[in-house]
C-alpha cells in the first residue's frame, strides 16, 4: 500500500515538474482538498467550483446513459487548460499552461 | 265491533224497548237517566263496558236497530195481525189544526149580556218541554265547572272514568233526539203521551259510582319513551412533536439505475449465501480483506487517484507534446511530392530514463495488442563494461515516464513479449540466464528464471523468441546463445525446464586436444527467428557470419547452411509475407537477402558501417529498415529502388551514438530505434517511405499478402534469372 502510495506521490510530482503545468489540487470524496501546490484560498476556490462542475458534467453524462460515466474533464480557457480527471469520488485536478 | 257482545246489545235494546212500552209515559228525559243508569250498572265489568260503547257507537244507527228489535222481539201482548191487517192503510192527514183544542168555547158577553162562542182557540199542543241543562263553555258556569274538572283531572283513576263519562254523556245527548223521536212515534201510538206526566216521572238519578274507563277494549296502551342522547364532548390532547429533518435528494435517471445495480448485487449476494459452508471460510477471508482496505480508504488516500493521476501524467505530456501528437498523427510531409523517391523520418517523441543513460539498447519489441506500448531491453554491448540492466516499457502517450521499470543485475540481451498474452516479455540476460516478466505483477522481479542448475547458458544469450504453446498448453520459448546451444524452455507449474534443441557444431573444426581428446568447437549463435508458416525450420545466424538452416526435429544436424557474413550475422529475419525470403544483417557492413532455397544472396546492400540491426516493414512486403553504428537509419524499398535505400538519416543527436536496433509498429507508421546511450527515438516515416503502388486507370488497387508476395517475387526473379544464368 505504500509503495502504491509512494507510486501516485511519484507520478504527481512527475506532473508538477512538467513544463507549463501551475500547479495540482488532489479533492477527496467530502470535497476537502488533501493535497495541493496553491496557496490556501486559490486551493478552495478551484476545489469548491470545480467539485460542483465536475458533478454537474458527471450528472450529464450518466443521466444520457446510466452506464456511462464520466473519466475526464478538460477545460481549455485563455489563459489555462484546467484538467479534472475524476475517480472514486476523488478529484485530481491539474492546472496546466498550454505550451506555446 | 266485536260479534260477542251483540247478544248483550240485543238484550239491552228489549229491555229498553220493554221499558219503553210498559212505561209509554216515560219521559225521554228519564228514559236517557235511565239509559246513564244502565250503562254505569256494573261498574269494572268489562263486558258491559262494551256494552256502553256499543249504545254509544251505535246510537248512530238508531233506527235500524230500533226496527230490528220490533220485529225480532214481540211483547207477549202484542195484537196478532193478519197479512192483510198489517197491509192495511190507514190515511191521515197532517193538518195545523190541533185535534184535542176545543172547538165550542163560549164566553158570556156583558156588553149582550149572552154567551158568545169564541171561534178563535189556540191550536198550539205541546208534547215535551225541557229545560236544558247544558251550558255554554265561555259561560261563568262553564268555566267554574272546567275548572273543578281540571282539578279533579289530577286523580287519575276515577276522574279519567268521570271524564270519560261525561263525554259519554254528551254522546248520549246526541242520541237522545233520536230516543226522543221514537219515543214521539211511541207516544202516538200509544197515545196517551202526556207532558205533565213525563214530568212527575222525572227522578233524581240515582248515585252511581264513578267506574273507571279505559280508552279502548284491547287495553292497548301506546307508550313512547326517548332514550338519552349522550352530550357530545371534545377531548384534546398534544403530543411531544416528532422531530423534523430536511431531506431533499435529486432523483436522476442514472440515480435509480444505480439504486437497481445495487439491488441487483444485493440480491446475487444472498444467493450466494444459499450455497453451500464451504465458501464461508473464504468468504470470511474476503471480507478480512475488505475491512482493511475500507479502513484504509476511509483515510484520505492518496492511491484513490492513482489510475486518475496516471490519465493526468499522460493529458499533461499530450498539451506539453502537443504539437508532437499533432504530427504523429496528422502530420504528412508535401516535400515528398517534389523528391520523386526520396523519402525522410520526422522524429517525434524521445524516450530517456535517467537510470538507463549509460545503458545501450539492446532489445525493443512492439507489444501485439497494445499498438502503443513497447518494450526495451538494457545492457551492454562492451564486454569490458558488462554492468546491470533494465526493462522498460514506455507507450507512445507517454514519452516522459516508463510505464513499467524492471530492473536486473545482468544486463538484458535480447526480449520478446507473447503474442497471446502480452503480460508476458521474455528476456535473456547477458550471464546466460532466461527469465519471464509478468507485467500484471508488481514486483520488479522477473516471475521465472532459470538458474545455473536449470540448464542456463554459459555465454550472453543473443535471442528469445516465444513459440507456440506445447501440446500441454505449456507456455514455451527458444533462445539461442553464443555458447552454441539452442534451448526451448517450457514453463511447467511455474518452473523453467530446458530442453537443448540443437547443438552448433562447426564443420570440420574439431581440434585435436592435447592428449588426444578431440574438442567439437561450437557454433555462436547470435541470432534466430523461425518461419512464420513452417513451425519446425528456423534460421540461426552465427559469430562466425555463417546461418544454418535448422529443423527443430533435427538436433545435431542442419538443413542448409549459408555462407552468408564475414562477421557475426546480428540478425536474421523472415519476410512478413514471402515465405522464401529472409533477411539478414551483419557487421561486416552488410545487409542481405535470401531465397532459402538458394544459397547465393538475391540482393547485397553496403551501408559502410557495421549494421546493428533490421527489419520488415509490416505493410509492405519490399520495405525494410536497417540501422547501422554510424548513426544513420536506412529505409529501402525494393520495389521503388533495388539499389540504394530510398531514405538514409542520421536520427541520433550525437554522433558518436551507435544505433543499435529498429522496429516498425504493427499499425502506425512510425519506427523505433534504439541508440546505445539509452534513447528510444520514434521517427514518423514519410509517405514516400511507405508508398503503395499507384492507382492505375480503371483497375482497383489490389491488396493483400498475395499482392504483396507476387511484388517481391517479380522482384526476385530479375535476379534469378541473371543468377542462374551465371550460375550455367
Amino acid at each position: 500500500m505504500a509503495e502504491a502510495k509512494a507510486e501516485v506521490e511519484e507520478t504527481l510530482k512527475r506532473i508538477e515538474a512538467h513544463k507549463g503545468v501551475v500547479g495540482t489540487i488532489v479533492v477527496n470524496a467530502e470535497g476537502i482538498p488533501i493535497r495541493t501546490t496553491f496557496d490556501n484560498s486559490t486551493t478552495v476556490q478551484y476545489a469548491g467550483l470545480l467539485q460542483q462542475l465536475t458533478m454537474k458534467a458527471r450528472s450529464t453524462v450518466r443521466d444520457i446513459d446510466p452506464r456511462n460515466d464520466l473519466t475526464f474533464l478538460r477545460i481549455r480557457s485563455k489563459k489555462h487548460e484546467i484538467m479534472v480527471a475524476p475517480e472514486n469520488e476523488y478529484l485530481l485536478i491539474v492546472i496546466q499552461k498550454p505550451c506555446e | 265491533m266485536a260479534i260477542a257482545p251483540y247478544r248483550a246489545t240485543r238484550l239491552q235494546a228489549v229491555r229498553s224497548l220493554g221499558d219503553r212500552l210498559d212505561r209509554a209515559k216515560l219521559d225521554l228525559q228519564e228514559e236517557r237517566q235511565y239509559h246513564q243508569g244502565l250503562l254505569k250498572l256494573y261498574p269494572k265489568n268489562g263486558t258491559l263496558e262494551v256494552i256502553d260503547e256499543d249504545v254509544s257507537t251505535e246510537v248512530g244507527e238508531g233506527l235500524d236497530e230500533w226496527a230490528a228489535g220490533k220485529i225480532l222481539v214481540k211483547p207477549p201482548d202484542q195484537l196478532e195481525l193478519t197479512e192483510a191487517e198489517l197491509k192495511e192503510e190507514f190515511t191521515r192527514i197532517l193538518t195545523a189544526n190541533n185535534p184535542h183544542a176545543p172547538q165550542n168555547i163560549v164566553r158570556y158577553s156583558f156588553k149582550e149580556r149572552t154567551y158568545k162562542p169564541i171561534s178563535y182557540v189556540d191550536q198550539m199542543a205541546i208534547h215535551f218541554s225541557l229545560n236544558g241543562n247544558m251550558i255554554l263553555k265561555d259561560s261563568d258556569e262553564g268555566r267554574r265547572q272546567n275548572a273543578r274538572l281540571s282539578i279533579e283531572a289530577e286523580k287519575p283513576p276515577v276522574e279519567d272514568s268521570m271524564i270519560i263519562s261525561e263525554e259519554t254523556e254528551i254522546k248520549d245527548e246526541e242520541s237522545t233526539e233520536d230516543i226522543q223521536a221514537a219515543g214521539e212515534e211511541e207516544a202516538e201510538e200509544a197515545g196517551t203521551a202526556e207532558v205533565a206526566e213525563a214530568a212527575e216521572a222525572e227522578e233524581p238519578p240515582p248515585l252511581r259510582p264513578r267506574e273507571r274507563k279505559l280508552a279502548n277494549q284491547f287495553n292497548f296502551i301506546e307508550r313512547a319513551s326517548k332514550t338519552l342522547n349522550n352530550p357530545l364532548r371534545d377531548r384534546a390532547c398534544q403530543s411531544e412533536p416528532t422531530p423534523c429533518k430536511n431531506f431533499s435528494a435529486t432523483a436522476n435517471q442514472w440515480e435509480i439505475y444505480d439504486a437497481y445495480v445495487e439491488e441487483l448485487q444485493k440480491m446475487e449476494k444472498s444467493k450466494e449465501k444459499e450455497k453451500p459452508r464451504a465458501h464461508i471460510a473464504k468468504k470470511e477471508e474476503k471480507r478480512r480483506g475488505r475491512k482493511s482496505t475500507s479502513l484504509e480508504s476511509q483515510s484520505d488516500d492518496i492511491t484513490k487517484v492513482s489510475k486518475a493521476a496516471k490519465i493526468m501524467e499522460r493529458m499533461v505530456n499530450q498539451n506539453t507534446f502537443d504539437d508532437i501528437a499533432q504530427d504523429f498523427k496528422y502530420f504528412e510531409d508535401a516535400s515528398d511530392e517534389y523528391r520523386d523517391q526520396q523519402g525522410t523520418l520526422l522524429p517525434l517523441w524521445k524516450f530517456q530514463y535517467d537510470k538507463t543513460k549509460r545503458l545501450a539498447v539492446t532489445a525493443i519489441s512492439w507489444n501485439p495488442k497494445y499498438k502503443d506500448l513497447f518494450a526495451v531491453g538494457y545492457g551492454s554491448y562492451d564486454f569490458m563494461k558488462q554492468s546491470r540492466g533494465m526493462l522498460l516499457l514506455y507507450t507512445m502517450k507517454n514519452p516522459s515516464f516508463p510505464e513499467y521499470i524492471f530492473s536486473s543485475e545482468s544486463g538484458i540481451m535480447c526480449l520478446d513479449i507473447h503474442n497471446a498474452h502480452p503480460h508476458l516479455v521474455a528476456v535473456g540476460f547477458y550471464d546466460g540466464n532466461v527469465a519471464i516478466y509478468n507485467l500484471k505483477k508488481p514486483s520488479s522481479q522477473p516471475s521465472y528464471k532459470s538458474s545455473a542448475k536449470s540448464g542456463k547458458h554459459t555465454d550472453p544469450v543473443w535471442q528469445v523468441k516465444w513459440q507456440k504453446d506445447d501440446m500441454d498448453n505449456n507456455l514455451n520459448f527458444f533462445s539461442v546463445s553464443s555458447d552454441g546451444r539452442i534451448v526451448s524452455w517450457t514453463l511447467v507449474k511455474n518452473e523453467l525446464v530446458h530442453t537443448d534443441v540443437i547443438k552448433l557444431s562447426v564443420e570440420g573444426t574439431t581440434m585435436q586436444g592435447p592428449e588426444g581428446l578431440q574438442l567439437q568447437t561450437l557454433g555462436c549463435g547470435t541470432s534466430f527467428d523461425f518461419h512464420k508458416k513452417i513451425d519446425y525450420l528456423f534460421l540461426v545466424g552465427t559469430e562466425e557470419g555463417k546461418i544454418y538452416k535448422c529443423s527443430k526435429c533435427y538436433s545435431s544436424q542442419f538443413l542448409d547452411v549459408f555462407e552468408a557474413h564475414h562477421m557475426a550475422v546480428d540478425a536474421v529475419s523472415w519476410n512478413p509475407y514471402h515465405m522464401k525470403v529472409f533477411i539478414s544483417c551483419s557487421s561486416d557492413w552488410t545487409v542481405k537477402i535470401w531465397d532459402h532455397t538458394i544459397k547465393t544472396p538475391m540482393f547485397i546492400y553496403d551501408l559502410n558501417s557495421a549494421v546493428g540491426d533490421v527489419a520488415w516493414s509490416p505493410y509492405s512486403s519490399t520495405v525494410f529498415a536497417a540501422v547501422t553504428t554510424d548513426g544513420k537509419a536506412h529505409v529501402f524499398d525494393l520495389s521503388v529502388n533495388k539499389y540504394e535505400a530510398i531514405c538514409t538519416q542520421v536520427v541520433v543527436a550525437k554522433k558518436k551514438n551507435k544505433i543499435t536496433h529498429v522496429q516498425f509498429n504493427p499499425v502506425y507508421p512510425v519506427v523505433i530505434i534504439g541508440d546505445d546511450r539509452g534513447h528510444v527515438t520514434c521517427l514518423k516515416l514519410s509517405p514516400n517511405l511507405r508508398r503503395m503502388p499507384k492507382e492505375k486507370k480503371g483497375q482497383e488497387v489490389k491488396k493483400g499478402p498475395e499482392v504483396e508476395i507476387a511484388k517481391l517475387d517479380k522482384l526476385l526473379n530479375l535476379v534469378r534469372e541473371p543468377a542462374g544464368q551465371a550460375g550455367k
